[in-house]
């Protein structure tokens, strides 16, 4: 290598501010970490949903459909029982002769928005009562859920030992058998006993709703109280409850502090999951005709109705389903919404 | 085949024993428990007829004898006789009808499965792209709609409004709308099940070990994932058989097809006891055995699983 | 000359929604045939994603955005996958972290280790299964012959990270790519994988990338050392310069942080203190400046350049400018340059 390569200059000592080189302060250190602020697990949960665009627009979704399911039958001019031979099968804002020759004299007569049904009942009004079932359906049947799950799975796993095990071998039976199958069975048993029965609440409730939420609280429970026992046993293991416990916190403190928040994560995944489930079975036996009463109108059974004269008028199997599936679809979309910001795995 | 194997087999195969022998039991004492004699609702006929009915039905002994009388008589494929359909025993009633039910339901499941592993396959692969998006969107559709709405929805517009299709399952080429029907909210959930597992999978080290071996990345994924993001799917089976056969019910009514939900519901109609408690004992056993295959088929996918 | 790897300022991106984050910012180091190159760091510093850089197994939504990696003078980065194929598993081998998740569950470990052979070698299934079994014997796994038929499942960690460095070692690679070998595993087999890895390099003759945060095994296994912080190199060189000459604060300070039996047993373990940076935030000078005692004003706005600081000794840290040691990389000669002030620098001390 020759000699006049070597540069002999010292690299550094031109053109460096020497002020550069002074030591920097803490603060000006500080500055430069921009620490993400740490939020607790609820908060953060809440934010990534509320973030969710999709999920709140479902939110919206079902406050609108269960505010207008309670409040417009307050108002609403027609009655879902009401028949009317003169307005049968009217289209969605069509008028029957009488009710034109009203409008004629000048009196406002209030419009059919979804037309009326074969025997002349408005139809706007039963498919708000049918979706009024089927909110009430879904979210008595989580509570359900929610409530039986929670204590039967969380009694499970905190004893744990032979309780457990005998207790998940009943949760294991009751997950074995098909649920679907003893649904129907039992709105079969119910109906036959209503018809020879003069039970008033169950009479009014019907046959499919009664048997819905005995089969909720018998055999659907089982996969909450799976889950939060799951969850119990494994946070009874976990080094931070050994530690919590080994400075001295009590029993109280550790199920506020771990269990409950690690618990309450799948409490509303599995409940969110359950409300659509619950709908469908409930619209299933009401097209079946196991549902609820009659003239009470359910979604399912509205469908089931429309089948008669399908191709004449079809809207009258378009609304009720339009309307099952924009609750099922919100409830859906909600219940990945939900999923996806309170499952702990996926937090990163 | 180890000998954990098998005493899994026998294990899991006692739980299902078990519980077919609880959903007899149900069935028997729920339909027991109402109070009409099943011949009252049948007018015209005297209390004496009732009575010669009942002692010619069996339902004259105490509940615990006629039980295992029942019982006896199920394990031989035995439901009794129909009320309604007079001649004919339960269980040939249900052979009738099984076979139309078969036929559409494992077209339709082996549909939904085939479209619903390839579709879900497809969404992972192109995780974030347009074509994701739209399986998304479209599974998403789907998982919300009852069988029912699908069924009458496809009747209204491909049957009536195309005519593509005859409305009548007896018709040729009447079977395809109820396939249709029962296959696909089943092919969408599993396209949501599949394209998850195989998101899982695909991030998984085991996958980047081949990956690191210099294996191609279409081996990687059928040889390496797929066989991994298969096992959920499997747990499926049983769900989808629930739905599929309790589906049926309203779609062979839909479309007039004369299988075993059908007749389900026309028992119901027809207060037929015999009918209900036969049909719903053959289809839990259906299902039940399904679980089980499923279950025995899911451990030997994945030999990791604990066979406890 | 011609390198037997020549990495130079590697570029990997992961592309994610909250942000673009630099996992692998301009990383350059060579690898010689049969040597060991250590690269040290802690979690998250971009270790093993330089090494899945080199082998493109990037996962989405990672991608290499820029330099270049090459294999015998052959450029690597920018080759079609079909080619690249033939560089996995054959040319350059890996294992990984965790042998508890690396082996594919479904499988047993004969078909995973045949799959390597067969695939670049072109044997029959014959010959492949007894070179599989040929290689377990080699890793030290007794009774090859039934262990090919057992699921990963069935074997131990240290049993499993054998049966992985068997299909890493199969098609006898000019360099193996050891990402974090050992930390999964307890203490005792540690030392047996290590001992096999370096017993393996001296039977097979191929080089290592030996990647870890643990310094002492670095110091026991490696011929060079890269240090690196934030998807940056802070310096390289030869494991005696990196281990007697520390040129950055941050080697500096991992070497203050490890127990040494030779010091006073009443001297206690100085840890760097702050935690390691936000890599979606990255402060716009040396990423290790805020967590440095002895950052300066420059650290916080400039990222300091890579300076020779003596013969085989490259390090980033401005202190280097502050004290007057060492001669830009970018300058020619400067190797000598370094050389000569480190002369300089001897004579001055005497």
């Amino acid at each position: 290598m020759p000699n006049e390569k070597i540069p002999i200059k010292n690299p550094f000592s031109l053109q460096v501010d020497p002020d550069l080189f002074k030591p920097a302060t803490e603060e000006e250190k500080a500055q430069q970490v921009q620490m993400r602020e740490s939020v607790s697990f609820m908060r953060d949960a809440l934010r990534r949903l509320s973030r969710n665009r999709l999920a709140m627009v479902c939110v919206v979704l079902i406050l609108v459909v269960a505010l207008v399911a309670f409040l417009v039958p307050q108002f609403y001019p027609y009655s879902y029982t009401k028949q009317d031979v003169t307005s049968k099968y009217l289209h969605p804002f069509e008028y029957s002769a009488k009710e034109q020759a009203k409008i004629d004299k000048g009196v406002a007569v209030f419009p059919h928005i979804m037309g009326t049904d074969a025997l002349g009942r408005d139809y706007a009004i039963r498919v708000i009562y049918g979706t009024r079932i089927s909110l009430l359906v879904g979210i008595f049947s989580a509570l359900i859920v929610i409530v039986i799950g929670i204590i039967y799975g969380s009694i499970s796993g905190y004893f744990g030992g032979r309780v457990d095990n005998v207790m998940m071998r009943v949760v294991d039976i009751i997950y074995a058998l098909p649920d679907v199958l003893i649904v129907i069975l039992l709105s079969v048993a119910i109906k036959e006993m209503v018809s020879s029965s003069n039970n008033v609440l169950i009479a009014k409730l019907g046959a499919g709703m009664v048997s819905i939420f005995m089969v909720f609280g018998l055999l659907y429970w089982v996969g909450m109280a799976r889950q939060v026992r799951g969850q119990i046993l494994s946070i009874k293991e976990q080094e931070y409850v050994l530690a919590a416990r080994a400075t001295g916190a009590s029993a109280a403190r550790i199920i506020r502090k771990h269990m409950i928040p690690n618990c309450v994560s799948v409490i509303i995944i599995v409940a969110a999951m359950q409300i659509p489930s619950a709908i469908f079975t409930e619209s299933f036996l009401s097209f079946l005709g196991l549902g609820v009463s009659i003239p009470m109108p359910s979604l399912g059974s509205l469908a089931a109705d429309a089948r008669s004269g399908l191709n004449s008028y079809p809207y009258l199997l378009i609304f009720p389903a339009m309307s099952i599936f924009l609750i099922v679809l919100s409830f859906n979309l909600l219940g990945n919404g939900l999923r996806d910001a309170f499952d702990p795995k996926l937090r990163s | 085949m180890n000998s954990k194997f098998l005493i899994y087999m026998f294990k899991r195969l006692g739980m299902a024993l078990l519980t077919i022998f609880l959903v007899i039991a149900i069935t028997f004492f729920v339909m027991h428990a109402i109070p009409a004699s099943p011949f009252s609702s049948e007018k015209a006929k005297s209390d004496a007829v009732i009575k010669a009915l009942e002692i010619k039905y069996g339902f004259d002994k105490p509940l615990g004898v006629q039980f295992l009388n029942y019982l006896w008589g199920v394990l031989h494929f035995d439901f009794g006789l129909s009320t309604a359909w007079v001649g004919f025993t339960v269980a040939d009633l249900i052979m009738g009808g099984f076979s139309y039910s078969a036929s559409i339901g494992f077209t339709a499941a082996f549909i939904a499965i085939i479209l619903g592993i390839l579709f879900g396959c497809l969404a992972a692969l192109n995780r974030g792209k347009w074509l994701d998006s739209v399986i998304q969107v479209v599974t998403t559709a789907l998982v919300s709609m009852p069988s029912f709405v699908v069924a009458t929805l496809l009747l209204l517009f491909v049957s009536f409004r195309l005519g593509w299709f005859p409305s009548l399952g007896n018709q040729p080429g009447g079977m395809v709308l109820p396939i249709v029907s029962l296959s696909l909210y089943p092919m969408a959930y599993i396209t949501r099940l599949q394209r998850s597992s195989m998101l899982d999978v695909l991030g998984a080290d085991y996958i980047r070990t081949a990956r690191a071996k210099g294996v191609k990345s279409s081996k990687v994924i059928y040889k390496h994932a797929l066989k991994n993001a298969l096992t959920p799917v499997i747990t499926y089976a049983g769900p989808m058989m629930a739905y599929i056969l309790t589906g049926s019910m309203v779609v062979e009514n839909i479309f007039s097809v004369p299988g075993l939900g059908r007749l389900f519901t026309n028992s119901m109609l027809r207060t037929d006891y015999m009918m209900i408690m036969g049909v719903t004992i053959f289809l839990a056993f259906m299902i039940i055995l399904m679980n089980f295959i499923s279950d025995v088929l899911y451990k030997v996918m994945d030999p990791r699983i604990d066979l406890a | 000359m011609q390198h037997l790897l020549e990495v130079k300022n590697l570029q990997t991106t992961f592309f994610t929604p909250s942000g673009e984050v630099r996992a692998v910012g301009n990383v350059s180091f060579n690898l010689e045939p049969g040597k060991v190159l250590g690269i040290v760091g802690e979690s998250g510093s971009g270790k093993s994603v330089t090494a899945y850089s080199i082998l493109q197994i990037l996962t989405h939504p990672g991608r290499i955005v820029g330099g270049s990696v090459k294999l015998h003078g052959q450029e690597l980065v920018g080759l079609p996958e079909e080619e690249m194929r033939k560089v996995r598993g054959n040319k350059i081998s890996i294992i990984f972290q965790d042998p508890m998740t690396s082996l594919n569950p479904v499988f047993t470990i004969g078909n995973q280790l045949m799959e390597a052979i067969i695939l670049h070698t072109q044997r029959p299934r014959e010959q492949a299964r007894e070179r599989a079994i040929e290689m377990l014997r080699l890793v030290g796994i007794n009774e090859p012959e039934k262990r090919i038929h057992q699921y990963a499942y069935e074997l131990s960690g240290g049993m499993r990270q054998r049966v992985m460095i068997a299909m890493a070692l199969a098609c006898e690679p000019d360099i193996l790519i050891a990402d974090e070998p050992t930390t999964a595993l307890d203490v005792t087999i540690q030392a047996q994988i290590l001992e096999l890895m370096l017993e393996l390099q001296k039977k097979l003759g191929m080089a290592i990338i030996m990647i870890t945060h643990d310094l002492g095994v670095i110091a026991n296994m490696c011929d060079e050392v890269v240090v690196m912080y934030a998807g940056r190199i802070c310096e390289r060189g030869t494991a005696p310069e990196i281990f007697y000459n520390p040129r950055h604060e941050y080697t500096r300070g991992l070497l203050r942080s490890i127990p040494n039996i030779d010091n006073d047993e009443k001297s206690r373990l100085i840890p760097i203190m702050g935690t390691p940076v936000d890599l979606l935030n990255l402060p716009k000078g040396c990423p290790f400046a805020p967590r440095c005692e002895r950052a300066m004003k420059v650290c916080l706005n400039q990222f300091p350049e890579e300076y020779w600081v003596a013969k085989d000794h490259i390090a980033s840290c401005w202190v280097n400018v502050l004290e007057k040691v060492g001669a830009p990389l970018a300058e020619l000669g400067g190797q000598e340059a370094a050389q000569q002030m480190a002369r300089e620098g001897e004579e001055a001390a005497q």
